[in-house]
């Protein structure tokens, strides 16, 4: 935003909390990747020029990237500045509040991330006392949790990725599965990303699809960055021993209940597998591909489950993560405490904007690469208020 | 509208739950039904259900009529199979509310149903409401489903139908999730 902005020649300001790419730096675990190869990470003037287009960085080479970034766009950014407030003081005057002093501005885009809470369900105040739980925000590394059973609650990119380096550390798991989106890593020979920005779905915009709702919470698909450009899905965890059981519903007297819709779950994921292959099998003109195998689940999967009394140590909360506006006083959430916006734009409050958030405007808003477009349309408007005003 | 391709008709009035799921959207309020029953032992283990008033949209409803059901016990069980054991009943909820989704979903997508035909079977051990081993429950331990369903679609859009329609299905939901039940005396 910062880049575009002053290509615009539209004088600004970044606030950074910490040090820039901050989030990167201090709330993510060891060993992740990201989920796109290193061809589609690239930002306005700036993309990825390393020797392995079809990597995929590790936490420390984004942060490298990003922190290079703001030094080749000589962006403003001011550290180690903490928003306290941001409040609507007049029709056309916002007032940012921060540990640092505070600014007043026509103009604030909120670029604070997606992914600032992680969302624990209110059925873990049940879970005994005896159970460690953990979120992604606090886990770094296997070690870090005793060596008991772990239920993984997610079968997101997330929870799956937590879920196999758990189970490659020797530990027991089972993954407790709701609706969920399945991916393989590469299809044909090619990484699925560059089937998904080919076929045009990663440009769909938000104002063309057709349950913007649905589309915003579409859970992220099952994929892990690796090396060998592995799968990352249900049945390659179950190979390595993990047991499926369905959504967490409840959990009493220390028994947890699970959902019995784990078949259908997965029946749902495959069947929208398949028909995403035969879109891309149709758009290049192709015959019919290689069917995944479909989810194996076990004819009786397991509906309680008694933790502690089983030796599980740890629940993992997998479970998303929700944006945190504890200082935007201004009445633009809904009752869900979700920003209303229209592709970044905030009506009820003119001269404010969003940036990052899943399908802001469009399917790869919340990728690295996504932030372009949706950065350039939001600058676009801006601009025409500004010169409105 | 294409005047050589007649849409689907299932008799599903899709664009009215479109229409309610916006409406609803901002008066989350309006969302919120109650159904109702009253039960009233006849007999031994025959009863009878009538079904007459429920509330949503901020206001009671009369259904058009009142439906009068009964339950019993099958004479393997000592009784007088008077009427459908109530665990049967729990199969006509599921199965009726998965054909409804069925149905629903199909003129959604525009699928033109000619016969849908649910079969549906529940597994349950009877030494746990007997007492007899108080390591089975006493509900289900399992309940199939099959569906037969021609329509002008292919088969994986046929099996997408069922598996979306279980996704919004009430009584699937009630049946696979816990559900907090609280039975008072007066």
């Amino acid at each position: 935003m910062s880049r575009v902005l002053t290509e615009q020649s539209v004088e600004h300001v970044v606030l950074e909390r910490g040090e820039v790419a901050n989030t990167w730096k201090t709330e993510r675990w060891d060993s992740l990747r990201l989920l796109t190869p290193n061809w589609l990470t690239r930002l306005p003037d700036l993309a990825y020029d390393g020797e392995d287009p079809d990597g995929f960085m590790t936490v420390g080479e984004l942060v490298e990237f990003i922190e290079r970034y703001a030094e080749h766009v000589d962006a403003p950014v001011q550290t180690n500045t903490t928003v306290t407030s941001v409040s609507r003081v007049a029709d056309d005057e916002y007032l940012v509040e921060t540990d640092a002093g505070s600014w007043r501005a026509g103009f604030v885009v909120l670029a604070s991330g997606a992914f600032n809470r992680p969302h624990v369900p209110a059925v873990s105040a049940a879970l005994p006392d005896a159970i460690d739980q953990v979120t992604p925000l606090d886990y770094k590394r296997p070690e870090q949790l005793r060596p008991g059973r772990v239920l993984v609650v997610g079968a997101s990119a997330t929870g799956l990725q937590l879920a196999d380096e758990l189970l490659r550390s020797g530990r027991e798991v089972t993954i407790a599965v709701g609706e969920h989106v399945r991916m393989p890593r590469t299809y044909r020979g090619r990484d699925i990303m560059y089937w998904l920005d080919q076929i045009g779905r990663l440009d769909e915009r938000y104002d063309e699809v057709d349950d913007l709702v649905r589309a915003r919470h579409v859970p992220s698909p099952q994929l892990v960055g690796t090396p060998d450009r592995e799968d990352l899905d249900l049945n390659a965890l179950t190979a390595r021993g993990a047991t499926l059981v369905g959504r967490l519903g409840a959990v009493q007297d220390g028994k947890a209940s699970f959902s019995g819709s784990l078949r259908n779950v997965c029946n749902l994921a495959d069947l929208k597998l398949k028909r995403l292959l035969n879109t891309i099998d149709q758009w290049a003109g192709l015959e019919p591909g290689p069917c995944p195998e479909p989810t194996r689940v076990d004819d009786q999967p397991r509906v309680q489950i008694d933790l502690a009394a089983e030796g599980y140590e740890t629940v993992l909360w997998a479970t998303g993560f929700r944006s945190d506006y504890s200082w935007l006083h201004i009445p633009v959430t809904d009752r869900k405490g979700e920003l209303r916006h229209d592709g970044g734009i905030v009506r009820q409050a003119p001269g404010l904007y969003r940036l990052g958030l899943n399908f802001l405007r469009r399917r790869k808003s919340s990728f690295i690469h996504g932030a372009e477009d949706d950065a350039r349309e939001i600058a676009a408007d801006l601009v025409a208020q500004l010169a409105a005003a | 509208m294409s005047t050589t391709e007649a849409a689907a008709d299932n008799g599903v009035n899709v664009q009215a739950l479109l229409d309610a799921r916006n409406a609803l959207t901002d008066a989350p309020e309006a969302a919120e039904f109650t159904w109702r029953a009253t039960n009233e032992w006849l007999r031994g283990t025959h009863s009878r259900t009538t079904i007459q008033q429920y509330s949503g949209l901020g206001e009671d409803h009369e259904h058009k009529s009142t439906f009068r059901y009964e339950a019993d016990h099958p004479e393997v069980f000592a009784a007088e199979d008077n009427a459908p054991t109530p665990v049967e009943f729990l199969l006509v909820g599921l199965s009726s509310c998965l054909t409804a989704g069925v149905a629903a979903v199909a003129q959604n997508r525009g699928i033109q149903l000619e016969s849908v035909k649910a079969t549906i079977e529940g597994d349950m051990n009877i030494l746990g409401i007997l007492g007899a081993d108080p390591e089975v429950r006493n509900g289900f331990n399992n309940i199939r489903v099959n569906f037969e369903i021609e329509a002008d679609a292919d088969e994986d859009e046929i099996a997408a139908l069922v598996a979306q329609s279980q996704k919004r299905s009430a009584v699937f939901d009630a049946l696979t999730n816990p559900t907090n039940v609280t039975v008072t005396v007066n």
